[in-house]
């Protein structure tokens, strides 16, 4: 049995209210103690980490598009997973619209055994909420939970029909399992491209308002409050929104919400520059004005929302390569997250590093009510050393994911990653850091 | 001194030129005067006004704007295009005697451009060269047919006509580098 | 100048002056009984219309021969792109024959700024999506100039499809760049969010909009664009917003009607107004080959671009 002890770090595990310097010993693929002065035997590899560097219970990325089955052009479970570790994240929860749709046991099962195979991150796949994600019938939710799902989604697009919403909040509330939504009132999307607003009006570009996001997500937390079920509010953007959760937050509905690292930090005014009508800056739901992209700052501040994820969507160069009406929607995220993080949260003092991990781990692991987010004694060792001071230049080109459809290339921003451990095993070392792993 | 001609050694020129003109064309209704944008269109205009002292007679007077038949206008890669003026021909120009008239004849290009352009308007029956200044440095088989003055220079030079029309002065300059 | 012109933003005030006056004297080329000057001679435009359009390109080809430039018609039709040839694809195919120029019209808004990202031939917009059509606005700005001899402060007043139309934002960019007050009307539900930011006045009250207006422009309510409850029929948008011989009256009696065209007689514009004494109409058609071959003109030469 294999051990190895990290010395002397700052240990930031807010599950377990530390905050300070800590040894972690890893046994095998646990986490054996955490305390100061540990003991050392003949066996035991001992790492003095340096001064500057931070240890965490493993990120956990709760909305990841990995692309397999059927779209492996974009990227596939191997180079997702490349791509999430050197990004932080000792795991992921994928998306089920692949092709097929991962609406049952087999296509699930695949996943995983494509995520077995690449032997980085954990994989936790979500499945579909319908078959097919038509938005008609239930998807075989038993059977997916089953083969290992973790939630449900018919994410692309809402479930389609408030009926449709509450069966599978009630059906899928017996297994506990929560439903992610993608939230947007469909006709009032209205083929939009971009947040209805001066810059779409000037660039003429289809808008989308806030309001088609937050009237769905008043739909789904009604229901979640009639159901008892679970729901979680994917990618939020619309300050309306946020107001809606807090909203039923308050009422007591079990609602939950992520914000992705480009809603908290970019306005719709990139649609006219740097590059006009980048489709590195198409996303759903679209970049909103200054005044949502605020509201999220405050609400990943006061604690009104729960989870960054990254919402990575990757897609081939050729395919964003186009008129910004006929791009596919979606941008990167593994391998930016955690320097956006740092440089536009924890640094400027929006959030402490503590509040940051509880958005990056621990609640993503509670939501979906898999093992990690705290370094407890007896827990995988997955765990995540991030360099909170380390200067990174994005440089989409040398990134792990078979995509480079990021708007941020080029960014110098303070914060990456020094190195990801999963079970115990080192899955990533940043070179440019002197960490004897 | 770089004054080579001033305001009363123009007036005699012209003057002189006007009578040349009717000297040398024996029908004074096939004239027709064409000044040069920009500094030949006011030249046209006196020689005509002289003319009509001398006998009477009113010679058509036009202005051609060349810019568009230069032959150096795509060449350069640096800096904005020339400002294009209105060309105004209010006259046939089939069967006249055409005098074109600009202010300083130099490498013969505008010239050359100045033919292109009429040629689109009508078949001339003739046409003939008026300058205020030949200073030389031909580069092309250009010979103007009326010269008010003769004046070498070497290419490094300037020569800058300014009328009254246009400048506020009547007055030829030879200007340094 | 910028190697492209794909929006009216592209050009400082002194650059349209520019435009404006060299429009001029280019108009007088067609008036002669020989059309054409070897401005151009041996420079190839490519005229690629994924649009169907008669008016603009046939505009922009008269334009192009008169300056003597060899010109390339590619009409797509819808059914090439259904096959899959991206515009990119199009695009790297056409700049391999090395063309000078590209005239673009495209359904998409910001199609242009695809092409010049990919093409070093400089690219006119000719009408991009619901975003800009910059030549128009010229050709406009080109007419009220010849009536009103200033733009600087004169009442401009817009009415139609606001939010689908093109003609709207590159005329609003350029009267308010040369200081003109811009008011916008028409249904609530065709003003563009937002649109007070780009420095006009907004009424859904059309007799308020073109009381004491200068210059009447209407806009093409555009069918094919409509997906659906923006105004409930073609007579109730007649009745309400509709420029008829009563509205124009309230404008001031010097006042000009213009529309980019075609027109729909009977729905945005009564035919007594768009045949009647103040209409401007036919002109612009007509001034739309000069100001285009400004435009080429002056683009056409300029610094090369890396």
């Amino acid at each position: 049995m294999s051990k190895r002890l990290l010395r002397g770090a700052r240990v930031v595990d807010p599950a377990n209210g530390r905050d300070g310097a800590f040894d972690v010993l890893i046994e095998g693929d646990r986490i054996a103690r955490v305390g100061r002065d540990l003991p050392i035997d003949d066996e035991t590899t001992v790492v003095d980490v340096p001064s500057g560097l931070v240890v965490c219970p493993g990120l956990i990325d709760m909305h990841v598009h990995l692309r397999e089955p059927g779209q492996e052009h974009k990227e596939t479970v191997a180079t997702g997973t490349a791509a999430a570790v050197a990004g932080g994240f000792t795991s992921v929860a994928c998306m089920p619209n692949t092709r097929p749709v991962n609406d049952n046991a087999g296509v699930t099962e695949y996943i995983l055994r494509k995520a077995a195979e690449a032997n980085l991150a954990r994989v936790y796949p979500i499945g579909a909420v319908s078959r097919g994600q038509q938005g008609e019938q239930l998807a075989d939710i038993a059977e997916l939970r089953q083969a290992g799902c973790v939630a449900i989604t018919d994410d692309g697009h809402p479930v389609a029909t408030a009926m449709l919403m509450r069966r599978a909040l009630e059906y899928a509330g017996m297994f506990n399992l929560p439903i992610i939504e993608h939230c947007e009132e469909q006709t009032l999307q209205a083929d939009g491209v971009a947040h209805e607003g001066f810059h779409a009006s000037a660039l003429g570009l289809r808008g989308i308002p806030g309001e088609a996001e937050s009237i769905m997500a008043l739909r789904d937390i009604a229901l979640a409050e009639l159901t008892r079920g679970v729901v979680h509010i994917a990618h939020m953007s619309a300050r309306q929104t946020l107001d809606a959760v807090r909203w039923g937050k308050s009422r007591g509905a079990r609602v939950t919400c992520e914000v992705t690292p480009h809603h908290f930090i970019l306005t719709d005014e990139m649609l006219g520059a740097p590059v006009p009508y980048d489709t590195n800056v198409k996303m759903n739901p679209p970049l909103r004005e200054a005044a949502d992209r605020d509201a999220m700052l405050v609400g990943l501040a006061d604690g009104s929302v729960d989870v960054i994820a990254t919402d990575h969507a990757p897609h081939h160069y050729d395919e964003k390569q186009v008129e910004f009406d006929r791009a596919p929607f979606g941008i990167t995220g593994l391998e930016t997250a955690v320097s956006l993080c740092f440089d536009r949260l924890v640094h400027p003092g929006v959030v402490s590093l503590a509040r940051l991990i509880e958005l990056l781990s621990v609640n993503p692991a509670r939501i979906l009510s898999v093992k990690g987010g705290a370094l407890s004694e007896g827990a995988p060792a997955d765990i995540s050393i991030l360099a909170p001071d380390m200067r990174v230049t994005v440089d989409a080109g040398r990134m792990r994911s078979k995509s480079k459809n990021t708007p941020f290339d080029g960014w110098t921003l303070r914060g990456g990653v020094a190195a990801t451990i999963v079970g115990g095993r080192v899955v990533y070392a940043n070179e440019g850091v002197s960490l004897q792993l | 001194m770089p004054v080579v001609m001033d305001a009363d050694r123009i007036g005699r020129t012209l003057a002189r030129i006007a009578h040349e003109i009717l000297e040398r064309n024996r029908g004074v209704e096939e004239l027709a005067l064409i000044g040069i944008r920009t500094r030949g269109v006011p030249l046209a205009r006196r020689l005509a006004q002289l003319v009509r002292d001398i006998n009477k007679h009113e010679i058509p007077t036009g202005a051609l704007d060349i810019t568009l038949y230069r032959d150096d206008l795509m060449r350069t890669a640096v800096g904005a295009q020339p400002v294009v003026r209105r060309t105004e021909i209010p006259f046939s120009i089939d069967d006249k005697r055409i005098l074109l008239v600009d202010d300083v004849l130099y490498t013969g290009r505008t010239i050359r451009a100045a033919l292109d352009a009429l040629i689109e308007f009508g078949r001339p029956k003739a046409i003939q060269l008026v300058v205020l200044v030949d200073r030389g440095h031909r580069e092309l088989p250009i010979k103007a047919d009326y010269v008010g003055k003769n004046l070498p220079t070497s290419p490094s030079q300037s020569v800058q006509v300014h009328l009254t029309e246009i400048d506020g002065r009547d007055e030829v300059e030879i200007l340094e580098p | 100048m910028k190697k492209d012109l794909l929006s009216i933003s592209d050009l400082t005030s002194d650059e349209i002056h520019l435009v404006l006056d060299t429009t001029e004297a280019m108009r007088e080329i067609g008036q002669r009984p020989i059309k054409k000057v070897p401005t151009l001679r041996g420079k190839t435009i490519v005229n690629l219309f994924y649009e169907p359009s008669t008016r603009t390109r046939t505009s922009f080809e008269i334009a192009e021969k008169r300056l003597s430039a060899d010109t390339l018609n590619i009409a797509v039709a819808s059914s090439s792109v259904l096959k899959g040839e991206t515009l990119s694809d199009t695009a790297m195919n056409i700049e391999a024959m090395s063309p000078d120029m590209i005239v673009l019209r495209h359904a998409s808004s910001g199609a242009g700024h695809l092409l010049s990202r990919i093409c070093r031939s400089r690219i006119i917009n000719a009408g991009d999506g619901m975003h800009e059509h910059p030549t128009q606005a010229l050709l406009d700005a080109f007419t009220i100039r010849e009536h009103k001899k200033s733009i600087a402060g004169l009442k401009v007043t817009i009415v139609g499809d606001l939010l689908h139309s093109r003609v709207l934002r590159s005329n609003v960019l350029l009267l308010t760049k040369l200081g003109a007050e811009v008011w916008v009307s028409g249904p609530q539900t065709l003003v563009p969010a937002g649109i007070e930011r780009m420095g006009v006045r907004v009424s859904t009250n059309i007799d308020l909009a073109v009381a004491d207006a200068d210059v009447i422009m209407m806009l093409r309510i555009q069918q094919e664009r409509m997906h659906g409850a923006f105004f409930p029929s073609l007579r109730e948008y007649f009745n309400v917003f509709g420029m008829t011989k009563a509205r124009v009256e309230r404008a001031k009696p010097d006042v000009i009607i213009m529309h980019p065209g075609p027109m729909n007689r009977g729905v945005e514009i009564a035919s007594e107004v768009a045949d009647g004494p103040y209409s401007v109409i036919l002109e612009q058609v007509a001034n739309g080959v000069a100001v285009r071959m400004a435009v080429l003109y002056l683009l056409a030469g300029g610094a090369e671009v890396d």
